[in-house]
């Protein structure tokens, strides 16, 4: 005798949590460990300029904004890709029950977004995320490069979303089960986060930096 | 004359008889059965029926049982407003045995007991308090609780699980169980269960389920867990009066802020209303004066399976249960050392590579070509 929403909720915020948080860790320290320890081969040329000129920091920065004239060539892709960003981590790091979460984690927390504001921007993410798919799939040069990792790292990131909307609303099923499915998809996005594609969230800032690392000592724009 | 013409003519005579078995006032009678009805979500109609049943039909005989448990349900039921317990126990139900309530004691009790199984085989209800220990704990009379509730439950016509112990193991099966106790589902076979789990349940629950069983001869329509949906298909956040501030984001931070005294969601303070089903924000308690959330303390959840097991009353549901800080800590370092591995294999093919590497000739590319 038992109700599998109300189970599954228990074991996505016990075991199940516990479990994702490990793999999380493991695949995470693994990857970076992975890259840092490997290194790259000495750059035995001298920096041009020899003075050096700004920081690596700038190029980290700098590429949070499209390259002149490649957002006219590829509107869809940038205008879904902004929006999706913008939109899943405002309600990643600023909606009320995210963030007693993380002060849950880190003992502090910070102001949430008002909740019809977070709604309005879960939902854009999602139609963002959607509109990337559609795209994704008409466009034959993006359908070519895809990969099957490419559609797993789309249904990882669109899942949560998804779920967390449909239970904050009360949609289609019990509120029980709803969140045990968000929290679930959430936790398998955590999980195999350092395995696919998604690990750029942290990876992009180590590439940026290297790029404007090695950019600046050969003395090119990055 | 209308329908309701008719049912006035039957509440008034059926409320004549009740007076004259019970000696209790026909207004009384008249809305009592208007309160039944209307927890049994029966129409209009339905009143009638259940005014014939309180006054005419043979009180069905009840077994009480006690096992695990604070005796805080029978303490509940002690509460009940509508009908009270003394128009329950004296005129409702035949209230053989309760371990509590009855004034026979060893075997004298033991053998009413026994007497109401023998006489009213297959027609007593049994209600269980409690949860269900292995052997040897709870012995009673020399029997120990197993036993005692398959002896019972046997020839009875339904099993009713009182609270969350009965219904789901509750306190007594909370890790790590030291009496490894159970809940009544599993020790009763087939026989039709119905369970009333809070801790303690709803008073008006508890009578209503008896009062429906009395009118309309069967168990009220059970949700998954064998609860009745009556009073436990909508979540308390489902009724919750707060529930236009949790719409809007608006939660109290502490019990004692500005939102805790504007009567804001209690969500972050750890109500667990959202996933738990029952009917306090409806029905309330104390005659309907008040509940948990309206007295400014969040949902315990204490009608759902394991809720001593959920974590912390005072966790929000957002946050997990248990403690991930050193599974972390070593899944991270085993990673690491992994990680690091990898690079040294992949730097030693490098390495090889290089040491391997001859510079290109002419006469190489000429070959090749």
């Amino acid at each position: 005798m038992n109700d599998p929403g109300y189970e599954l909720l228990l074991w996505v915020r016990g075991p199940g949590w516990i479990l994702a948080l490990a793999v999380f860790s493991f695949g995470m320290a693994m990857r970076l460990f992975e890259i840092f320890a490997l290194g790259r081969r000495e750059d035995l040329a001298p920096p041009r300029p020899a003075e050096r000129q700004g920081s690596p920091m700038r190029t980290v920065w700098n590429r949070f904004f499209p390259v002149p004239g490649l957002f006219e060539r590829a509107p869809a892709t940038h205008v879904s890709g902004y929006l999706f960003h913008i939109g899943f981590f405002a309600v990643l790091f600023f909606a009320e029950f995210h963030i007693q979460l993380f002060r849950h984690l880190l003992g502090f927390g910070w102001p949430a977004l008002s909740a019809p504001l977070a709604d309005a921007l879960g939902v854009v993410a999602i139609v963002a995320l959607l509109a990337a798919l559609v795209s994704r799939m008409r466009d034959p040069v993006k359908r070519f490069l895809s990969t099957a990792g490419d559609y797993l790292a789309w249904a990882l990131t669109f899942l949560p979303l998804l779920t967390g909307w449909m239970a904050y609303h009360h949609v289609l099923v019990s509120y029980t089960r709803m969140v045990a499915l968000h929290l679930l998809a959430a936790e398998l996005l955590l999980a195999l986060l350092p395995f696919t594609k998604l690990i750029h969230a942290v990876t992009i800032f180590v590439a940026r930096w290297y790029t404007g690392e090695q950019f600046g000592r050969k003395g090119v724009q990055a | 004359m209308g329908e309701h013409g008719r049912e006035g003519d039957g509440l008034e005579r059926w409320g004549a008889l009740w007076e004259e078995r019970t000696g209790l006032s026909r207004r009384g009678f008249a809305q009592l059965c208007a309160w039944l009805a209307a927890t049994m979500t029966l129409t209009s109609g339905g009143v009638g029926r259940v005014a014939e049943a309180l006054a005419a039909a043979p009180r069905p005989p009840v077994i009480w049982l006690h096992f695990q448990e604070c005796t805080a349900c029978s303490e509940s039921l002690l509460r009940a407003h509508y009908p009270t317990a003394e128009q329950l126990i004296l005129n409702l139900i035949s209230l053989d045995y309760h371990e509590t309530l009855m004034a026979a004691a060893g075997k004298q009790a033991e053998e009413a007991r026994r007497a109401t199984m023998k006489n009213a085989k297959g027609k007593y209800l049994l209600v269980v308090e409690g949860a269900i220990p292995a052997r040897p704990f709870c012995r009673i009379g020399g029997q120990d609780a197993e036993a005692i509730l398959k002896e019972c439950a046997a020839d009875a016509a339904a099993v009713i699980a009182v609270g969350s112990c009965a219904s789901f193991g509750g306190l007594p099966a909370a890790e790590p169980n030291p009496t490894q106790a159970r809940s009544v589902a599993g020790l009763i076979g087939k026989k039709p269960l119905v369970a009333i789990p809070g801790c303690p349940p709803q008073p008006a629950v508890m009578a209503a389920v008896l009062a429906h069983y009395l009118t309309l001869g069967r168990l009220p329509a059970l949700d998954q867990l064998h609860r009745p949906k009556a009073f436990y298909a909508d979540s308390i956040h489902d009724r919750c009066y707060r529930r236009p501030f949790y719409d809007r984001g608006q939660f109290a931070a502490s019990f004692d802020d500005e939102g805790a005294r504007k009567g804001w969601c209690l969500f972050k303070l750890g109500c667990k209303g959202p996933v738990t089903h029952n009917a306090c924000a409806t029905l309330k308690w104390n005659e309907g004066v008040s509940f948990p959330i309206q007295s400014g303390h969040g949902c315990l959840g204490c009608s759902e399976p394991h809720f001593w097991d959920n974590g912390s009353f005072y966790a929000p549901l957002s946050t997990p249960i248990g403690e991930s800080g050193l599974s972390t800590g070593v899944a991270a370092a085993a990673g690491a050392t992994l990680g690091a591995a990898l690079a040294g294999g992949y730097r030693k093919v490098i390495d090889q590579a290089r040491s391997e590497a001859r510079p290109v000739t002419l006469d190489d590319l000429e070959k090749s070509s």
